[in-house]
């Protein structure tokens, strides 16, 4: 045997094992959705002593949508979306904006925004929730979809790093250039900044779509009992607690694989964009 | 570098502050000098100056808001701010009426509503003294307009220069009043909370709190009582958690890129999307499952009675023992933290020069050396700033903990939490539970604030990102 042949046998070998590994743990990381999506279709009974189900059935999906009882499952489908698209524009709109002010125009009050945000943020977030309820309660607003909107989007302003670090990548001598030509500020940004921004919008659009899906928090404190105007998340929660789980455990799992689908598919078009504006963000 | 420095920085900053304060003050001085009659006369009838020199839309909007601040101040003002002194006194209860001569329902005050009425009253006025300074500015600038004999801006041209040189204002005011009222409004309202005695046995409207100044803090942090021995007792275990969650998920998440770049890898798209799944699905989702999976009769323990691992009847407490639930809170982080970390290392592992590693291999150095030689130091760097914003995100990790255990199994020994709470789940439970003790929650807040705080100034300001962040452009 010669050497060089060895060597290839060793590096053949490690290749195996690195794929190997690899295989072992992308299974770890999938088995619990293999196994939510294994029990959507299950037939037997929740808790039963099997990890793989005997029997496969859609029943569940059915009984999901048309067993309205206690649970309004296509109702919260419909709020969350509503919710999600509403306090998406608003968000969006929020942050293009505050980014594009901080990135690229020069005001007083523009250091003092970005330290003020910064400790803004350091306040655990929902700390504030029993006051934010009492305000939308002054506002006669509480356990409505529209307190909903206004609660997610009203902090977006917040949130302009990822965006105002995608603004700075652009040069700045087109802005210029625009201006000597007479050009208002107002048209740079709506003509010129926002055409060459499509990850950044795209990647607002997206996280702010997704977050009133996973939100339980707020939902939680703002609805209380109101099950008409539940989300998903506050619903899907509601079917584990003790008095329901026997019944609806498999429908929750329906219920899971359907929310999922959707944002599960929108978070993998948009992870390029993810990593793009984080690790725009965290250049340095 | 040293304390001194610190401390010299920080009496540097305080006297620039109250510099700042008074050069904002003297300003109503300054301009009541400079001013003419009908400016002088703006201090009391705003924007009449404004009026008189032909910006009269602007001068109206001016006194307009004016009149009606006064008109609330005079109708619920001036009572609202009036409250915040004692919080209301009228308790709730039997009250022996003279006239009847029998005992009366007395509809007590609600110390709750005059804090909040009395807090945004507060804000009223702090917003209209802003509007007032501003109103005078621009009194001082059209007189001093018309003394160089030029021609004031119409109200059409200050709109349109509002699209071009003043753009930032028309951008943030919408934000920044989405911010004011559902961010720093109810932050504020809740910092008050923490200096009263609002918590279980003050509870509007059948009781009044009133104000109690730093005994929530001395109670929570030096007095020994339960919920004293809870808050050391739930912090270390917090720090404990922060620690091993953005650790282990740093390097785990390394590790992985590290496994799927390498350049012998096949199918790099593939494997990087199958982790992905994982967090594509909604936090709550993939929890709650495995929350259920890991239930003592839940389907990880089946599958070991199943394959004759356990035997029938017995189960593994992966969440109802303490130490268990400890170690699979944190094991089941690394199972969400992971491919974030995978994806976001993902670029900057690409970034790092090729000829580092060709010159350290041509020296004979084996992949261990490289990694901790190159690799790391090379990605702390880039990422320290995204390290301590996890730190901080793990720190106050609400999703992870409750949705797997709800902060149990619960102890008696703790008020009000349970073995695997963090700060901030026990912050939830504390206003949402049976007792809401919302005084020692709005501590809790507080403290959390303060480690934030200074977990991330001393570090965050030091980094390049927030140093040099003219240098991008």
């Amino acid at each position: 045997m010669s050497r060089p042949s060895a060597n290839r046998t060793k590096k053949t070998t490690k290749n195996v094992l690195v794929h190997a590994l690899l295989l072992i743990l992308a299974l770890i990381w999938l088995i619990p959705i293999l196994w939510v999506v294994m029990t959507s279709f299950s037939g037997d009974k929740a808790f039963s002593s099997n990890f793989f189900p005997r029997k496969f059935t859609t029943a569940n999906f059915k009984t999901l949508f048309t067993d309205t009882a206690q649970f309004y499952f296509l109702r919260w489908f419909m709020n969350t979306l509503v919710v999600a698209v509403c306090s998406c524009i608003l968000s969006t709109f929020y942050v293009l904006s505050v980014s594009y002010a901080i990135s690229r125009l020069r005001f007083k009050l523009r250091k003092p925004y970005m330290n003020i945000a910064l400790i803004l943020g350091m306040f655990p977030g929902f700390m504030s929730m029993i006051a934010v309820y009492y305000i939308l309660k002054g506002l006669n607003l509480t356990q409505s979809l529209l307190a909903l909107i206004l609660v997610y989007s009203g902090g977006a302003g917040l949130g302009f790093y990822i965006a105002k670090g995608f603004f700075d990548t652009i040069p700045r001598a087109i802005d210029e250039a625009a201006w000597l030509d007479g050009a208002s500020k107002w048209k740079v940004f709506t003509k010129i900044t926002i055409p060459l921004s499509k990850p950044i919008i795209i990647y607002t659009i997206l996280t702010s779509f997704m977050a009133p899906w996973g939100d339980y928090i707020f939902v939680s404190v703002i609805m209380g009992d109101n099950y008409n105007n539940y989300t998903v998340a506050l619903g899907l929660y509601r079917m584990l607690e003790k008095e329901f789980i026997n019944t609806w455990y498999n429908r929750f799992a329906a219920g899971a694989v359907l929310v999922s689908i959707p944002i599960a598919l929108l978070f993998i078009c948009m992870q390029k964009y993810y990593v793009e504006g984080v690790s725009g963000a965290v250049k340095g | 570098m040293g304390k001194e420095n610190i401390f010299h920085k920080i009496s540097k900053a305080i006297v620039k502050a109250f510099k700042a304060v008074g050069r904002w003050f003297a300003f109503f001085g300054q301009h009541f000098i400079k001013g003419d009659i009908f400016t002088k006369l703006s201090f009391g009838i705003l924007g009449l100056s404004n009026i008189i020199r032909g910006q009269i839309v602007k001068g109206l909007l001016f006194l307009g808001l004016e009149a009606a601040y006064i008109f609330y101040m005079i109708e619920n003002g001036v009572h609202s701010l009036g409250g915040l002194r004692d919080l209301g006194t009228h308790k709730q209860g039997m009250v022996m009426d003279k006239k009847l001569g029998i005992f009366v329902l007395q509809k007590g005050d609600n110390s709750m509503l005059i804090l909040l009425y009395g807090v945004v009253a507060l804000s009223i006025t702090i917003a209209f003294i802003l509007l007032y300074r501003t109103g005078l500015k621009s009194a001082l600038t059209v007189q001093q307009v018309k003394e160089q004999g030029k021609k004031p801006l119409s109200f059409r041209e200050e709109v349109r220069d509002l699209f071009d040189k003043d753009l930032h204002k028309t951008l943030m005011t919408l934000p920044i009043t989405g911010i004011v009222l559902f961010t720093v409004l109810p932050l504020f309202f809740m910092i008050l909370i923490a200096f009263t005695n609002y918590d279980h046995d003050h509870q509007p409207p059948g009781n009044l709190f009133t104000w109690v100044g730093l005994e929530n803090f001395k109670t929570i942090l030096f007095s020994g009582q339960t919920i004293s021995y809870t808050f050391w007792h739930v912090l270390a275990w917090t720090i404990i958690w922060a620690i091993f969650a953005t650790g282990l998920n740093y390097l785990g998440g390394i590790l992985l890129a590290l496994l799927i770049n390498r350049k012998e890898t096949r199918g790099k798209g593939l494997w990087r999307t199958l982790f992905v799944i994982s967090i594509a699905v909604p936090q709550f989702v993939s929890l709650l499952v495995v929350r259920t999976m890991l239930n003592n009769s839940g389907a990880v323990n089946a599958l070991l009675h199943q394959l004759g691992l356990i035997p029938q009847g017995t189960y593994l407490p992966f969440l109802s023992d303490p130490t268990w639930a400890r170690i699979t809170v944190i094991i089941v982080n690394l199972w969400v933290g992971i491919p974030y970390t995978m994806l976001i290392t993902t670029g900057i592992l690409a970034n790092i020069p090729a000829d580092l590693y060709e010159s350290a291999r041509v020296d004979g150095a084996k992949p261990v050396t490289m990694f901790f030689k190159i690799t790391m130091p090379y990605v702390l760097f880039v990422t320290t700033p995204y390290l301590i914003t996890q730190f901080i995100g793990n720190f106050n990790n609400f999703n992870v903990i409750y949705f797997l255990t709800a902060g149990r199994p619960d102890t008696l020994s703790y008020y009000q939490a349970g073995k695997t709470d963090l700060l901030v789940t026990w912050l939830y439970k504390l206003t949402t539970g049976q007792m809401k003790d919302y005084s020692f929650a709005s501590t809790i807040g507080i403290l959390v604030f303060v480690i934030s705080a200074v977990l991330s100034l001393s570090t965050y300001r030091k980094t390049a990102s927030y140093n040099r962040e003219e240098d991008f452009q």
